[in-house]
């Protein structure tokens, strides 16, 4: 329990911030651009894989889950495990009804 | 959250940033799980009446959804940039960067306003004759988006509330670059905002 | 335990004014309320929940009274209604739920892992204040508006957006409720991933923390789902929404499924941090080391993980797919593995132990047998087919009460004798607590078992009226619960009369080793004069 976090500061540098920011708008561009093309049932999947990049985007980078301590990130992935399994139990119900 | 686990009464000038960094983040685990509730009450009805939820959506204007969503990822970025602000000294540029962040958290909420407005001038709320006339697929869409993105606009009334605190803390010297987890905290807090935006934008705005 | 530990911890020759006498900054009772000590708040929780705990339990009695007999006895139908919503709000949102971590998580957790406080103190206050607003709130819709709430603490959808009493004011109250029993996990969590002592690694850690830790995850990670849907169902009664209702193409399915995503898990909520106390009640009085103990720790993981995902079991005869029925019911048995190791584990440690026969070791053993009753019939309610039969009758009142008041009940007063001198520095009369005991255990079985046997003939729960047939074991029951309250009151008057007359304690008076016994009783504002140096695992007897 050593309290040694003001030893290693990390800084994250304006220029990672810049780049993440272009990439996070291009993105959604791509997002809004993909639904002109009609995908079909493709289209959800699309949308929700371009938004969980752009989501581990903003968590290691913004929310400095990359630089931080690892529990941080840990805890963080386990929680979104918990959810997904939660969303799929629920809907083995309502698939199969 | 911003509580700090310096207990004066106790003595102890004891300053664990790691441990209230760890509380922030368990309190955004309870928020994700809170619209991680509402997602699933809508993917299930979404998996209900597909056809509805898309001709629902078209009702929504996706131009100010998109402003809105380029709002957001900037004011995020803002947020991130005045803590590397605040640890290299430059106070100037870290308060700098805080007004702006609230100048497009205001302005997301003004862009908000007019689109709810305008669903309201179109007969597009709970309760409404038309609405009602258009079946209960299109209402539940509509019981969702005002639930949903209300609860998100609260969310982002409360983040501002949150930026202004430390700000004036900033402002007088109570965070400074070797104390400034509360900052931290409020940038957090702030990203969670966007990454719940993240989601609610094209799971509403971008189905056609 | 190090030597050295109980060479500085040992130190009650010099008695220092504890918590209780101490100086503030503010007098009175304002020196209670205004407290951000984690003792001081942890008696704040004690007094305000046994308050609710009483009238609980009183309603109890007269819910026991009314269905006596059939028909009408001592209340009409919509009171009978009103009272048992109002029994199960209370009992489950305000006492189980959150009992022992509010209590004596608060209580003894930070002085277990050696710390001075929990890491948020003014949030931990916080939660307090939350906590009594909720319960305010509920004990308000009683008395304003539309007639007291009814229709089960479960506000199950499209009754309760339909119902025309006042069900979205308890609703809000168990909202605030909720958010209390958050705050109170997020605290723990944090003081226990930061604020051990030096040398308290994870696997020296008491088994009562890791029952907390484990507890506050699903604090953390299930309760906000209630939240929200508590809200949405505000939402709905206010502002003409259907998420619910089938009217509007609403799936009142699906309220179940959000209700129970979090109820389910609030079940080891409240059975966790009750496992966690009888793991430190029987090392202590057998003076043996706990038997198993990492397989204790990880099943307490295990029971929160897996307890995540069987919430369906709730919901066999609500219209759930069939395939869904037989995966909740399989992840329902597996649950069923760890609760076993636990128990397997404390009787193995009892085994060949130098056995204490002492009041809190008779709630524990107590605790031991009705659990495994409630656990059982557990496994028979969890297999879909037979469930079919008893779904929605006693047998499940039965069922719940075995495992919620025999085993969180009987945990949290277990608890209570275990920790009472460390928390007074008084001694209550043994001899009394024995007689309190054996009523409570008495009048519990006699109260609960006939539930069993009338559900199993089929008499359905929550009617204000029933057959005949069913006469005798209603009865039967009804007195049994004049014995369990009158165990309750002799307890309470056994407790509250020694609270100022009793012996004075030692610090140590069950010679227990983990850290909590080797401060002094009551302990000091600061619980430690010197963070103390941890060496070895808990539970090493001399």
């Amino acid at each position: 329990m050593s309290h040694d976090t003001h030893e290693e500061v990390h800084i994250t540098p304006y220029k990672t911030y810049y780049i993440i920011l272009g990439l996070l708008l291009v993105l959604t561009a791509i997002t809004v651009g993909v639904t002109l093309i009609h995908l079909g049932t493709f289209s959800v999947a699309v949308a929700l894989f371009v938004a969980t990049i752009k989501g581990s985007l903003v968590l290691l980078y913004f929310m400095h889950l990359k630089f931080d301590n690892k529990l941080f990130l840990a805890l963080v992935a386990i929680v979104f495990a918990v959810y997904t399994a939660v969303i799929a139990i629920t809907f083995i119900d309502y698939l199969s009804r | 959250m911003s509580d700090h686990s310096t207990t004066q009464s106790h003595g102890l000038v004891h300053r664990d940033d790691e441990g209230s960094k760890l509380g922030m983040w368990l309190f955004i685990f309870t928020e994700i799980l809170l619209f991680g509730a509402l997602f699933l009450v809508y993917s299930v009805y979404r998996f209900k009446n597909q056809d509805a939820f898309h001709a629902a959506a078209l009702n929504l204007d996706t131009v100010i959804g998109t402003i809105n969503t380029v709002i957001l990822i900037v004011s995020s970025a803002t947020i991130a940039m005045s803590i590397s602000a605040l640890q290299q000294k430059n106070k100037k540029l870290a308060i700098t960067l805080m007004v702006i962040t609230l100048v497009l958290a205001f302005s997301f909420l003004v862009n908000k306003y007019f689109e709810w407005g305008a669903k309201f001038h179109h007969g597009l709320y709970p309760g409404a004759e038309h609405l009602i006339s258009l079946g209960s697929g299109q209402n539940q869409f509509f019981f969702l988006y005002f639930f949903m993105t209300g609860l998100h606009a609260f969310h982002v009334i409360v983040g501002m509330g949150f930026i202004i605190f430390v700000m004036r803390q900033v402002m007088r010297d109570e965070l400074t670059y070797n104390n400034y987890t509360r900052l931290e905290n409020a940038g957090l807090y702030w990203h969670l905002v966007d990454l719940i935006w993240i989601y609610l934008f094209p799971l509403f705005y971008l189905i056609h | 335990m190090s030597e050295t530990v109980l060479k500085a911890g040992t130190a009650d020759q010099q008695y220092q004014p504890s918590y209780l006498e101490m100086e503030t900054k503010h007098k009175g009772i304002l020196a209670w309320i205004l407290a951000t000590d984690h003792k001081r708040i942890a008696q704040l929780y004690f007094f305000s929940m046994m308050i609710m705990f009483l009238i609980g339990a009183l309603i109890g009695v007269l819910i026991r009274i009314e269905l006596m007999a059939p028909g009408r006895t001592i209340m009409d139908a919509q009171t009978y209604n009103g009272f048992f919503t109002l029994h199960g709000i209370i009992m489950i949102f305000m006492f189980v739920i959150p009992g022992l971590p509010a209590v004596f998580g608060n209580f003894v957790m930070p002085i277990m892992i050696g710390a001075k406080d929990v890491a948020f103190p003014r949030v931990n206050l916080l939660s307090w204040y939350l906590y009594v607003i909720g319960g305010l709130i509920v004990l308000t819709s009683q008395f304003v508006g539309s007639g007291p709430p009814d229709g089960g603490w479960t506000f199950y959808a499209p009754y309760s957006v339909k119902s025309a009493a006042n069900i979205g004011m308890a609703a809000m109250g168990a909202f605030f409720l909720g958010f209390s029993s958050i705050l109170t996990g997020l605290n723990f969590l944090v003081t226990i991933h930061r604020m051990r002592a030096p040398g308290m690694d994870w696997f020296k850690m008491p088994l009562f923390v890791w029952a907390l830790y484990a507890t506050g995850w699903i604090q953390i990670l299930a309760t906000p789902v209630v939240g929200i849907t508590l809200v949405l169902v505000v939402f709905e009664r206010v502002f003409q929404l259907g998420f619910f209702d089938p009217a509007f193409g609403g799936d009142p399915i699906l309220y179940q499924h959000l209700f129970w995503i979090y109820s389910h898990p609030a079940v080891y909520i409240m059975i966790l941090p009750a496992m966690g106390a009888i793991s430190e009640i029987i090392p202590t009085f057998a003076q043996r080391t706990i038997f198993g103990y990492k397989a204790i720790v990880v099943s307490s993981l295990l029971i929160a993980f897996v307890g995540y995902f069987v919430w369906g079991h709730h919901m066999y005869t609500s219209g759930m797919s069939d395939t869904a029925k037989w995966v909740f019911s399989f992840i329902t048995f597996l649950v069923a593995i760890p609760s076993a190791i636990k128990v397997f584990n404390w009787v193995a440690t009892l085994y060949k132990g130098s056995i204490d026969i002492q009041p809190p070791l008779l709630y524990a053993v107590s605790f031991m047998f009705t659990f495994m009753i409630g656990g059982f019939t557990g496994l028979i309610i969890g297999a879909v087919a037979q469930d079919i039969h008893l779904h929605d009758t006693t047998f499940i009142v039965g069922h719940f009460h075995y495992i919620v008041f025999g085993g969180t009940g009987f945990a949290f007063f277990g608890a209570l004798h275990y920790w009472y001198p460390k928390m007074y520095g008084r001694m209550y009369n043994i001899k009394l607590a024995n007689i309190a005991w054996g009523l409570f255990f008495f009048g519990f079985n006699v109260l609960y078992f006939p539930m069993f046997v009338a559900g199993y003939m089929g008499m359905p729960r929550r009617y204000f009226d029933y057959l005949p047939e069913f006469y005798i074991p209603n009865l039967i029951s009804t007195m049994g619960s004049w014995f369990l309250y009158a165990g309750i009151i002799l307890m309470i008057y056994n407790l509250v009369k020694s609270r100022k007359t009793g012996a004075i304690a030692p610090a140590n008076p069950w010679n227990g080793v983990t850290l909590e016994w080797s401060i002094q009783s009551p302990p000091t504002y600061e619980n430690f004069d010197e963070i103390p140096v941890v060496k070895d695992g808990p539970y090493k007897f001399k």
